[in-house]
C-alpha cells in the first residue's frame, strides 16, 4: 500500500512538472578513424518550460555536443531525450529539419548569418523553410527587426553590421519561427562585455515571454545571469547550481 | 518547390557571381561541347545534302545496263565482238523479270557535224544532247516540268515528232517572253514540235548538263535517225521488296543468252547498281553521323563532368551556409534541389548559348556558300534540324541534373553540425 502511494506521488509530480527538455542517461561517442572519443557518458538533465539555463564546462567537457544533440543537429547513441514531451530518437533528416524549424531557435558565437542575404532576408529565412510567402515573411521579419531596434538596417548585408547588431539579428532570426527553445552556443563569445550584457538583457526579455533558453558559455558573469547553471565535467553533469545558491557560488569562485 | 523562387535564384546568382572566372570556364566547357556537336552535325548534314542533291530525285533502287565488247570467245564468235540491245530484248526483260517496276530503254544522239551545232530555230543554232525516252524514264530520274508535259504513251505509239526541251535549250532557242509550246525547232534536219519545258532537280554541272537536253519519244528517235530496233541502254527500277542486284543478275543472264555471250564473260554487259552505291553512301553517312554523336557527346560529357566538379567545390565552399540553412530547418530535399537547379541552370544556359551560336555559325556558312555560289556536290546547305537541337537541349538538362546529383548528395551527407563548425 505504501509502495502504491509512492508511485502515485511520482506520477502526480511528473504531471505537474512540464519538462521542456528531458535527458536521461545520454551517451555519445565520436569515431575518428581508429580513435573513439566517449564525449557524453550518461548525461541526466531536466530543463523546465520557461527556464533560462546555462551550461558551463571546460573545453572537452561535452557541452557543445550536448547542445547539438538537444538541437537535433546530431544523434545520440543511447539514452532517452524528450523535447516538449516528444521522444526524440534517430530520425530522418527531413523530420529533424522539421523539428528544428518548429521547436528550436539557434544562436551561434559566430552569428552564422548568410552573407549574401540582407538583414531582413536573414531573419525571414526560417519562415522560408516553412513555405511562408515572401511578402508575409518579410513583413514578419520587419516586426522582429523593429523589436531588436534594427529596422533601419533591414536592407543592409551582415558584413555592414557591428558584432552586437549581428548577434541581435541572429536572435531575431531564432525568434521568428516562434520556437519553444532557444539554444545559444557561446552567444557572447565574440562580443565585448558591454554588448554581451545587452545581449543577456535581451535573452532575459525573451525568457520573460516564456521561451526556454539554454546558453552554453564559459564566461562566469554570463552564466551568473541565468536561473540555473549546469556544470559539465568529463561527459557527465558535475553539479547544478540553482538560483538560490548562485550568489554563494559566485562568492566562492571569487574567493578561490 | 517552385522554380520561380526569388530566394533560390538569389542564391544561385550569388554562387555563380562569386567566382565569375571559374563560372565562365565551367560554362565554357559545356558551351564548347554543344557548339562542336551542332557544328559537326550541321557539317555532316551539309555533306549528305550535297551528295544527295547531286542525285536529284533519282530513284535509289535503279540500275543501268549497256553493251560493251565481249571478252570471251563463245559459240564460234571471237572475243572483242560488239553487239546491240534491241526492242525484242526489252520485251524479253519485261516478260521474264516480273520484279521490274519501271523499264526505260534509252537512246542518245550527240551533237554531230562540222561545228557541232545540231539544233536550229530561225537564225539561232546550238549544240544539245538529244535523248530518246519512254514516259517511264521520268519516274526513274524525274525532272521538273515547267510548261506543257513530258513524253506520253501516244507519242511513243504514234512516233510523234514532239520534244520536251530543257531550260537552257529554251534560253538559247527562244526569246524570254516567248511561249515555246507548239513552236517548231529543227534537230539534225528534222522539224519537231515543242510540247514541254523542263528543268533538272539536281545541282551544279549535272543540272547544267540536264538542262541542255532535249527529250523526244524513243520510237520517234529510232525511226527518224535510223536506229532500226536498236536500244542504247536501259534504266530499270526494281519493285518494292526486291533487291536491284537480283534483277540486275537476271537481266544480264537474259542478255548473255540472247546475244550469244559466254556465261563467264563478266564485261560484255556493262551495268551500274545505284541501289548498291546508295546503300554504301547511306552507310557512310550513318557512320559519319554516329562518329559525330560519339565525339560530340564525349566533348559534352567532358564539359558536364567539369560542371559536376565545380559544383563539388561550390558545395565544399558553401558547407557552412548549408549547415546554417539546415540548422534553420531546411529539409535535405530543399538543399539538394538547390544544388541540382544550380547545375541545370549553368549547363542549360551555357548549352543554349552554344546551341544558338552553333546554329548561327552554320547559317553564316550557308549564306557565304549561297552568296559565293560555292555549294558543291560535296557540301551544300549545312543545317541542324529542330528535333536534333531540341534533343541536344534535353540531353543538356538531363546532363546538368546528373552533374548536380553527386554534389547535391555530398551536400546533404555533411552533418549539419560539421557544416557549422567548418571555417
Amino acid at each position: 500500500m505504501a509502495q502504491l502511494l509512492v508511485i502515485q506521488f511520482l506520477i502526480t509530480t511528473k504531471d505537474n512538472r512540464i519538462d521542456m527538455i528531458s535527458l536521461n542517461n545520454i551517451n555519445k561517442t565520436y569515431f575518428t578513424g581508429s580513435n573513439s572519443l566517449h564525449v557524453l557518458k550518461g548525461v541526466d538533465l531536466n530543463i523546465e518550460k520557461g527556464e533560462l539555463v546555462s551550461i558551463m564546462g571546460s573545453s572537452g567537457s561535452g557541452k557543445s555536443t550536448l547542445l547539438n544533440i538537444i538541437g537535433m543537429l546530431d544523434n545520440y547513441d543511447s539514452g532517452e531525450f524528450h523535447l516538449n514531451g516528444e521522444f526524440i530518437q534517430k530520425m530522418s533528416e527531413k523530420k529533424a529539419a522539421y523539428y528544428r524549424n518548429k521547436f528550436i531557435g539557434f544562436v551561434f558565437q559566430s552569428f552564422n548569418l548568410i552573407s549574401f542575404k540582407n538583414a531582413m532576408e536573414n531573419v525571414a529565412l526560417p519562415l522560408y523553410y516553412q513555405k511562408v510567402s515572401r511578402k508575409k515573411r518579410n513583413i514578419k521579419a520587419m516586426e522582429y527587426l523593429e523589436k531588436m531596434g534594427l529596422a533601419e538596417w533591414a536592407e543592409h548585408l551582415p558584413s555592414e553590421l557591428s558584432g552586437g547588431q549581428k548577434q541581435r539579428l541572429a536572435i531575431a532570426r531564432a525568434l521568428i519561427s516562434e520556437p519553444k527553445v532557444i539554444l545559444a552556443d557561446e552567444p557572447t563569445g565574440a562580443l565585448d562585455s558591454a554588448t554581451s550584457m545587452e545581449v543577456m538583457d535581451l535573452f532575459h526579455e525573451i525568457n520573460d515571454m516564456g521561451i526556454t533558453i539554454l546558453i552554453v558559455t564559459h564566461e562566469r558573469d554570463i552564466a551568473a545571469k541565468t536561473d540555473r547553471i549546469v556544470k559539465l565535467k568529463d561527459g557527465i553533469v558535475d553539479s547544478i547550481i540553482s538560483n538560490g545558491e548562485r550568489k554563494k557560488w559566485l562568492a566562492d569562485q571569487v574567493m578561490a | 518547390m517552385s522554380i520561380i523562387d526569388i530566394d533560390k535564384w538569389q542564391e544561385i546568382f550569388y554562387a555563380l557571381k562569386k567566382n565569375k572566372l571559374r563560372t565562365f570556364f565551367t560554362a565554357f566547357g559545356v558551351f564548347w561541347g554543344i557548339f562542336m556537336l551542332i557544328i559537326m552535325l550541321g557539317s555532316g548534314r551539309g555533306l549528305s545534302n550535297g551528295v544527295s542533291q547531286g542525285m536529284g530525285d533519282m530513284a535509289t533502287n535503279a540500275m543501268f545496263m549497256w553493251t560493251q565488247q565481249t571478252t570471251v570467245p563463245y559459240k564460234g564468235f571471237p572475243r572483242g565482238r560488239r553487239y546491240n540491245f534491241n526492242n525484242d530484248d526489252t520485251q524479253a526483260l519485261i516478260d521474264n523479270i516480273p520484279e521490274i517496276e519501271y523499264i526505260a530503254p534509252r537512246l542518245q544522239v550527240f551533237s554531230a557535224g562540222e561545228n557541232g551545232n545540231n539544233v536550229v530555230r530561225g537564225e539561232r543554232t546550238a549544240a544539245f544532247t538529244i535523248q530518246g525516252d519512254y514516259p517511264d524514264f521520268n519516274l526513274i530520274d524525274p525532272v521538273n516540268i515547267h510548261q506543257g508535259r513530258f513524253i506520253n504513251d501516244i507519242d511513243i505509239k504514234q512516233k510523234r515528232k514532239n520534244v520536251v526541251i530543257g531550260t537552257r535549250v529554251f534560253e538559247e532557242m527562244f526569246e524570254p517572253d516567248e511561249d515555246p509550246i507548239g513552236e517548231y525547232i529543227r534537230i539534225q534536219g528534222v522539224y519537231f514540235r515543242v510540247v514541254g519545258v523542263f528543268s533538272s532537280k539536281k545541282n551544279d554541272q549535272q543540272a547544267e548538263r540536264e538542262n541542255s537536253q532535249i527529250f523526244m519519244p524513243f520510237t520517234t528517235m529510232q525511226q527518224t535517225y535510223n536506229f532500226g530496233n536498236i536500244v542504247g541502254w536501259y534504266s530499270i527500277t526494281a519493285k518494292e521488296g526486291y533487291k536491284v542486284s537480283q534483277v540486275l543478275e537476271k537481266a544480264i543472264d537474259i542478255m548473255r543468252e540472247r546475244h550469244s555471250i559466254s556465261p563467264a564473260d563478266e564485261r560484255a554487259v556493262g551495268s551500274f547498281n545505284l541501289e548498291e552505291e546508295f546503300r554504301k553512301m547511306t552507310t557512310l553517312f550513318t557512320g559519319i553521323d554516329g562518329l559525330i554523336w560519339i565525339v560530340g557527346i564525349g566533348t559534352l560529357l567532358a564539359g558536364v563532368i567539369g560542371v559536376s566538379n565545380i559544383m563539388l567545390i561550390v558545395v565544399k565552399e558553401r558547407t557552412k551556409e548549408i549547415g546554417i540553412q539546415r540548422a534553420l530547418g531546411a529539409a535535405p530535399f530543399s538543399i539538394k534541389s538547390q544544388i541540382v537547379i544550380e547545375s541545370v541552370f549553368l549547363t542549360t544556359i551555357a548549352g543554349y548559348v552554344g546551341l544558338a551560336l552553333g546554329v548561327g555559325v552554320l547559317e553564316l556558312i550557308n549564306n557565304i556558300l549561297i552568296q559565293t555560289n560555292a555549294s558543291t556536290d560535296m557540301f551544300n546547305n549545312p543545317e541542324v534540324d529542330f528535333n536534333k537541337a531540341i534533343s541536344a537541349l534535353v540531353i543538356l538538362v538531363i546532363a546538368g541534373a546528373v552533374a548536380g546529383l553527386i554534389p547535391a548528395q555530398r551536400a546533404v551527407q555533411i552533418k549539419p553540425i560539421d557544416a557549422l563548425r567548418d571555417e
